[in-house]
């Protein structure tokens, strides 16, 4: 039984990932023999000496055309030991906005420096990100060691510089690994090259890093989708709260808050179509039935814990902004949080961060696009919300504009 | 804590997370049934997701008139089973009403007039919302396709001006006359789909499992040999056994050699093989490099 890990990869043209990601299909046996015919074509009309994997990844036709990465793809493989969806974020303009996306719902988060230039602005950049972001692990691919001579001290400066970063921004858990994504070494295969290097190879980590999220230890949180009611002969009375847990577990017998209402009840059942589960944790999709007869509808919040979420009209947020026009104090937008959307009016912008350094710039008045800030919400209507730091799921959001129909922010639920 | 959990229970999760939102959040939705390996995953994902009750949306095929009858035969078996409500935009009468021309000579297929007749039936139902069985690893635009793929008004999609999509968090707002195609699938691989198959013991039409076929050889493919493609000078056709991968048009799907009888059988070659799917089976991928991407910003599926 293999699980599932998502990572996200970011960086710039010229730092090897898309290379990295093509070593990782490639030694790993993922690219067939089709896809590869492609590659040695394109290479081969191009004039390239050498097999060039990044092609495996480029998508779109302007991408090809131009030789650059236009937009977050996502790729698949797998190995014995588990199943991999990479988050494949391009590092150009959109930098923010992409890496944000990607990072959403990752695991674990590549970073790329190159071996010869050690720590840099988009290093830094990139360790913001996964940190803003609450990604659970991060690992550090020190590339084109090939590049320093298979040098241990040009890989001991990188690490020494990157944990200075790490240290300051917070990050618990970051892995080094010397790699050279060009030759393959490290990547999948062990490099015969380092033998000084005792660590895992990159395939290795990834197949073994712990990924018990945090959330299943969580209170239960289990937003309603969808109020399921048959109407018909065989379920008269039949009325199923449907939705996906979005931390903790629910289990048949707890008793439960509704929430923004307050009311209470008790789970009678947990359906799926499989049959009766005495237990549901995150991030399953189930049918919660409850003991009593009340009106729980879309946008409610079961819950059960000591500390239930904090039901609010006015929110204090990070947020990532992703419009080409500024974000300013009273613009209106829809804010969509788990299964409730309301309107939001701008309060005040308290801060822009320096990206590189998370310092705060408290003199911002607004938001420009890929800026990520902190800004005070006015909610048109409650939400039951959690710090992002405590639940990645209900203390997340996106703004919506009601003119465009775009998203135009990330947010994350500050404390 | 809870036990490791597989990685098809993960992405199952996530389908049935997506068809939900889809159900809430917009007012017509359908659902896309080609009677293929991926929309019989849908079906179960919308059983899933749906049941005890009926999907809150109808069961929509765009039939080309070239499909194999084995496969129409399962698809009006199936949604009955299942008791839900099948509509059937058919791409012959597009043709007949003059709003596609047939196309002619050996290749001839009716791939491209599928789209069509797809945004003609998603116009004329007022639909908001499609589900599709789409997924990312099929082909290189589609790994950069949003879940909630947003269609302009002429069913276009616009790989540059894609929503960004962040958490679980999807933004399915649309004005009327546009669209969203939704993927539940997305980040299921094919060898997944086949998988999730064989766990949940679904039925699939005949043609995926090794039967005994006349055939003839083209660009390097078999096809069946059927009163849809007429034949060059040099093509002979031959009988021999073979299985479909992938459910299309009887003019554009090739068939592979196989003597794979049972569905683990079929698991474990899928698993061997060194194709693609798009690869091994369709032709009309093959006409140019960016052949799916093009047909994708027309409004295919």
């Amino acid at each position: 039984m293999a699980e599932l890990l998502r990572f996200a990869t970011c960086g710039s043209v010229d730092d090897g990932k898309s290379t990295l990601i093509g070593r990782l299909l490639y030694d790993s046996k993922q690219i067939l023999a089709d896809q590869l015919q492609h590659v040695e074509d394109v290479s081969q009309r191009r004039g390239d000496g050498s097999l060039d994997l990044a092609l495996l990844t480029d998508g779109l036709r302007a991408e090809r055309e131009q030789g650059i990465t236009i937009d977050v793809a996502y790729r698949a493989f797998a190995t014995a030991r588990r199943r991999f969806i990479i988050a494949d974020c391009p590092g150009h303009e959109q930098y923010t906005r992409n890496m944000v996306t990607g990072s959403s719902t990752a695991d674990l988060s590549i970073v790329l420096i190159d071996a010869r230039n050690g720590v840099v602005a988009q290093s830094r950049r990139h360790a913001s990100i996964a940190s803003l972001l609450r990604i659970p692990h991060l690992v550090v691919c020190v590339n084109k060691m090939d590049l320093v001579d298979w040098d241990e001290s040009a890989f001991d400066a990188v690490v020494a510089q990157f944990a200075e970063v790490a240290q300051r921004l917070e990050i618990p858990d970051v892995t080094f690994i010397a790699i050279s994504a060009r030759l393959g070494d490290n990547v999948v295969e062990r490099s015969e090259r380092m033998p000084w290097y005792d660590g895992p190879t990159l395939l290795t980590h990834l197949e073994e890093v712990e990924i018990a999220s945090e959330q299943s230890l969580a209170p239960a949180r289990f937003p309603v989708q969808w109020v399921i009611r048959p109407q018909d002969a065989d379920h008269p009375d039949y009325r199923g709260y449907a939705g996906r847990v979005a931390g903790g577990s629910l289990a048949r017998g707890d008793d439960v808050v509704i929430l923004p209402s307050g009311r209470s009840s008790r789970v009678a059942g947990i359906d799926t179509l499989d049959g009766d589960l005495d237990r549901a944790s995150a991030p399953m999709s189930v049918t919660v039935l409850l003991e009593d007869d009340i009106d729980v509808a879309r946008g409610d919040m079961i819950v059960t814990g000591e500390e239930l979420p904090l039901v609010t009209s006015q929110l204090r947020a990070r947020i990532c902004w992703m419009a080409q026009s500024p974000l300013r104090v009273g613009d209106r937008y829809v804010i969509k949080h788990t299964t409730r959307s309301v309107r939001a009016v701008v309060d005040g912008v308290e801060d822009r961060l320096d990206i590189e350094t998370l310092r705060p710039d408290q003199s911002a008045e607004e938001l420009l696009l890929n800026d990520i800030g902190a800004v005070s919400l006015r909610l048109s209507g409650p939400l039951v919300v959690d710090p992002y730091s405590s639940n990645r799921e209900t203390g997340s959001f996106i703004l919506i504009d009601e003119s465009s129909n775009d998203t135009v922010a990330a947010g994350m639920i500050l404390g | 804590m809870s036990a490791p959990r597989s990685h098809l229970d993960s992405l199952e999760a996530e389908a049935v997370h997506i068809m939900r939102e889809v159900a809430a959040e917009l007012e017509r939705p359908v659902l896309l049934f080609s009677g293929g390996k991926d929309s019989i995953v849908l079906l179960r994902l919308a059983e899933k997701a749906f049941r005890p009750a009926g999907f809150p949306f109808p069961v929509m095929h765009i039939d080309t008139g070239h499909n194999f009858p084995e496969v129409i035969e399962f698809r009006d078996r199936r949604v009955a089973e299942i008791g839900e409500r099948l509509i059937v935009a058919s791409v012959q009468q597009s043709i007949d009403s003059g709003r596609v021309v047939e196309e002619t000579g050996p290749r001839a297929s009716r791939n491209r007039l599928q789209t069509t007749t797809l945004l003609d039936a998603i116009a004329e139902h007022r639909f908001d919302a499609a589900f599709g069985g789409a997924r990312r690893d099929e082909e290189r635009a589609r790994a950069k396709e949003r879940i909630f793929s947003f269609r302009d008004d002429f069913g276009q999609w616009d790989p540059r001006a894609q929503r960004p999509e962040l958490w679980s968090l999807y933004n399915g707002r649309v004005r009327r006359g546009e669209h969203v195609r939704v993927f539940p699938i997305s980040n299921w691989t094919e060898l997944d789909v086949w998988e999730y198959i064989e766990r949940e013991e679904l039925e699939i039409p005949s043609i995926y499992y090794a039967h005994e076929r006349e055939v003839f050889a083209r660009d390097g493919m078999l096809y069946a040999a059927s009163e849809f493609v007429s034949l060059a000078d040099d093509e002979r056709p031959f009988t021999t056994s073979v299985r479909y991968r992938t459910v299309g048009d009887m003019s554009c799907t090739g068939a592979v050699r196989s003597g794979a009888r049972t569905l683990t059988s079929v698991v474990t070659e899928i698993a061997a093989t060194t194709i693609t799917e798009r690869g091994e089976t369709r032709a009309d991928d093959r006409v140019s490099e960016a052949a799916m991407e093009d047909r994708k910003r027309e409004g295919y599926f």
